[in-house]
């Protein structure tokens, strides 16, 4: 194992453990308003130190890191559900009408600059952290559905593939029990970095007020409630940017490691 | 060096620093920045704020005005007489007076202004200052003759606002985008979207202002706001959005802040005619969940007053009632559970982007999820804001400061967007309208405030404060806002 993959492996779980904790126990009811106390630098009570309202800022990013990772997982969740079968009926189709169909609707989505389309869809359905799902996750599909065409091309001029349709196996089967096993390494990688992508424009959407609502907590809106208050209290910007940058690095750095874990023939170079 | 040059590079700097000096001694040009900006230019025909922020004054003058102590001075009339059954006012016009374009400034002018005003067709967005003029008439160039149908004591106040400002028939077409005025200054240049420029009127009639040329820009974020003003690109900032920064503008030599209050009433309002906001047992529990205090400390950094009814506490006929409602959340909680919503229920709540509305509503919803009420926030631009909630009253509550000056008679208009109807209120301002002593007005106004508030038609937060932020050496700026208005003609530097 890379040192990459177990630097990675660790940032990773270290935000999940944030998260996964968050629904049994915070240090403090992270919506729990307290206005005496407002604008608190790190200290012993708030580790993280106090928002402009008062609120405990670990509670409030280990909530905020749930909202990241849920939205973040969703959306990749819609992507490789609805990518990855399209995928492979673009290859098992290959130069048919179908395939052309799914690549060009593909190139259609992918034509569009991302982050401007999640805002306007959540501009127009209304913000909130559904509709931010929808959004970026609509964006995962044509990454998914290429990835897996990419891959099961070659799969399907391979001799086991040929075996398998003389013995008298459909193009679906084959697809499943012979194609979708041997990409899924591929899948698990992209996955991990679509993830972290994820959390990038979740953050971006909440910074500009269409994310997660308030008082959930979300990461780009502690960003930019921050904004103005830079000068006086840093912590309020640096502790949510440090946690996008903890969760974003960690998830590439086990995305890269995982593909080189993964990768037979970067295995057999290794032994 | 030798004696030779050392002498010329003595007398060069002597000179680029008389040059320097003498620029920073002349300064006559200054740089205000406003949060918004104006949609035009015609303040008889809007009621945008950041219009009269522009031009009250400066452009257009009325016959009378405000000072920036909220008093009513003469303007362009230099003085008038009222008739004993106070029905008649005549006013007396200032000699030699001329608009921008050359044309003279007399009695027909004031006609066409007061008329144009008042008609049926007209634009103006407060009809109901000239609701009492029955007829207006010319009786030489410098002498007009309004007559009332009823006394109105507060005629003189109503012909101060930016929306009573006299105006050309010869320049009317397009004031929208050139505005002639009588005023100290002239309309320059307008750069849609970043500035507009006012230069000195050699020809004003009045006092000769110290200025030359001022720059309004516009400046919405708050955070550019700050690095705006931290980089000495602006020399006033007339509002400044974000009250957290203020600590840091005192501490600065570089600057002064000037803490004074608005017309701003900011209200939690409440749709009166929505389920469960109908039953005033619920608008009365909603006003005791709130702590007032919190809110201003939270969202406004300590900046504000709070209020118990909708009336700016610097107006003589305040009466304090936030006692009315004071923060008690068990009351609020047992008066839901009366009113028959013991679990609480869910509703929506409207936020504009200004801070004192957002931060606050975040407060806010907090605050009633205490007593078991949902507040789902909905963040909106200005103009969701305008059509869905102020015109399409699909809301169930929102938080917005009303800024016009004595506004309280709003409550007397059921169609008005948080649709408090009540035949008490609306017969109560009637009277008060009709009324001209100046202590039956006083007593009249107190219970109009007395009125609403014990119907708890809305949630009273606080009094916006307006939060000024300027070079150290301007002098002469309003600290209060009476109106919304940057009297340049008072405006000067003091280096």
């Amino acid at each position: 194992m890379s040192r990459s993959l177990i630097l990675g492996a660790c940032l990773s779980s270290l935000v999940l453990l944030a998260a996964a904790v968050s629904f049994v126990w915070t240090p403090y009811d992270y919506t729990a308003l307290n206005i005496p106390d407002k604008l608190q630098p790190p200290n012993a009570q708030h580790w993280f130190g106090t928002d402009h309202f008062g609120r405990d800022m670990f509670s409030m990013i280990m909530v905020g890191a749930r909202t990241s990772i849920a939205v973040a997982l969703v959306a990749v969740g819609i992507g490789m559900a609805l990518g990855v079968p399209l995928g492979l009926t673009a290859a098992a189709r290959k130069g048919s009408a179908l395939d052309e169909l799914i690549m060009r609707g593909n190139d259609l989505v992918f034509a569009f600059p991302s982050l401007v389309i999640a805002i306007l869809i959540t501009a127009v359905f209304g913000a909130g952290a559904i509709n931010a799902i929808i959004a970026i996750g609509i964006f995962n599909i044509p990454v998914f559905a290429r990835i897996t065409r990419g891959a099961a091309l070659s799969l399907w001029e391979r001799e086991f593939i040929l075996a398998a349709r003389v013995s008298g196996k459909g193009a679906a089967r084959i697809s499943a029990e012979h194609i979708l096993p041997n990409v899924a390494n591929l899948l698990i990688v992209q996955g991990t970095i679509q993830f972290s992508l994820g959390i990038l424009a979740e953050a971006g959407l909440s910074y500009v007020g269409l994310g997660a609502q308030p008082p959930t907590p979300s990461w780009g809106r502690m960003l930019a409630d921050a904004q103005t208050m830079v000068s006086f209290a840093p912590h309020l910007a640096l502790i949510p940017g440090l946690a996008i940058i903890v969760t974003v690095l960690g998830l590439n750095l086990l995305g890269d490691g995982l593909r080189d874990w993964l990768d037979p023939r970067i295995r057999v170079a290794r032994t | 060096m030798t004696k030779q040059t050392f002498r010329s590079f003595a007398s060069v700097l002597a000179v680029s620093a008389s040059l320097f000096g003498t620029q920073v001694f002349a300064k006559s040009d200054i740089t205000i920045a406003l949060q918004l900006e104006p949609p035009h230019l015609d303040p008889t025909s809007a009621a945008a704020q950041a219009i009269d922020s522009v031009v009250y004054t400066n452009i257009f003058e009325g016959l009378t005005r405000f000072m920036g102590d909220g008093s009513v001075v003469p303007g362009l009339a230099e003085g008038w007489e009222i008739s004993d059954d106070g029905k008649v006012y005549t006013f007396k016009l200032h000699d030699g007076v001329t608009f921008h374009d050359g044309t003279t400034m007399d009695a027909e002018d004031v006609k066409f202004s007061l008329d144009r005003a008042r008609s049926e067709d007209s634009a103006n967005a407060q009809k109901a200052l000239f609701a009492g003029i029955e007829n207006i008439e010319v009786v030489d160039p410098l002498t007009v003759k309004v007559t009332l149908s009823e006394p109105n004591g507060n005629f003189l106040f109503n012909l101060a606002w930016g929306d009573a400002v006299i105006v050309a028939p010869e320049s009317i077409e397009g004031i929208k985008t050139n505005p002639v005025g009588t005023g100290a200054f002239t309309f320059g240049e307008w750069v849609q979207g970043d500035s507009i420029t006012l230069n000195r009127n050699p020809e004003y009639w009045g006092d000769r202002p110290a200025l030359e040329t001022a720059t309004f820009k516009f400046i919405s974020d708050p955070t550019a706001a700050f690095a705006a003003m931290m980089a000495e690109d602006i020399d006033v900032f007339d509002n400044f959005p974000a009250p957290e920064n203020l600590p840091q503008f005192e501490a600065d030599p570089r600057f002064q802040v000037l803490v004074g209050s608005t017309e701003g009433e900011t209200i939690l309002s409440t749709n009166n005619k929505m389920p469960p906001f109908d039953d005033i047992q619920v608008r009365q529990a909603l006003a005791h969940a709130i702590d007032r205090q919190a809110i201003i400390d939270g969202a406004m950094f300590g900046y504000g007053t709070p209020i118990g009814t909708h009336f700016a506490p610097h107006n003589p006929a305040y009466v304090d009632l936030t006692g009315n409602s004071a923060y008690d959340p068990q009351k609020a909680a047992k008066m839901l559970a009366d009113a028959g919503y013991a679990d609480g229920f869910e509703t929506t709540l409207h936020l504009p982007p200004p801070s004192y509305a957002r931060r606050g509503g975040e407060i806010v919803a907090a605050q009633l999820a205490e007593v078991g009420i949902t507040a789902n926030i909905v963040n909106v631009e200005w103009a969701q804001w305008l059509e869905s909630v102020f015109k399409g009253k699909d809301f169930g509550l929102t938080i917005v400061s009303h800024t016009e000056p004595m506004d309280i008679g709003i409550y007397a208009r059921p169609d008005y967007y948080f649709q408090y109807d009540s035949t008490d209120f609306q017969a109560l301002m009637d009277t008060l309208n009709s009324t001209t002593d100046p202590e039956e007005r006083t007593r009249l106004l107190g219970e109009a405030q007395r009125l609403i508030a014990d119907d708890y038609v809305n949630g009273y937060l606080f009094q916006l404060a307006k939060l000024g932020v300027a070079k150290a050496g301007v002098r002469g700026l309003w600290e209060n806002a009476p109106t919304a208005a940057i009297d340049l003609t008072q405006i000067s530097w003091s280096e």
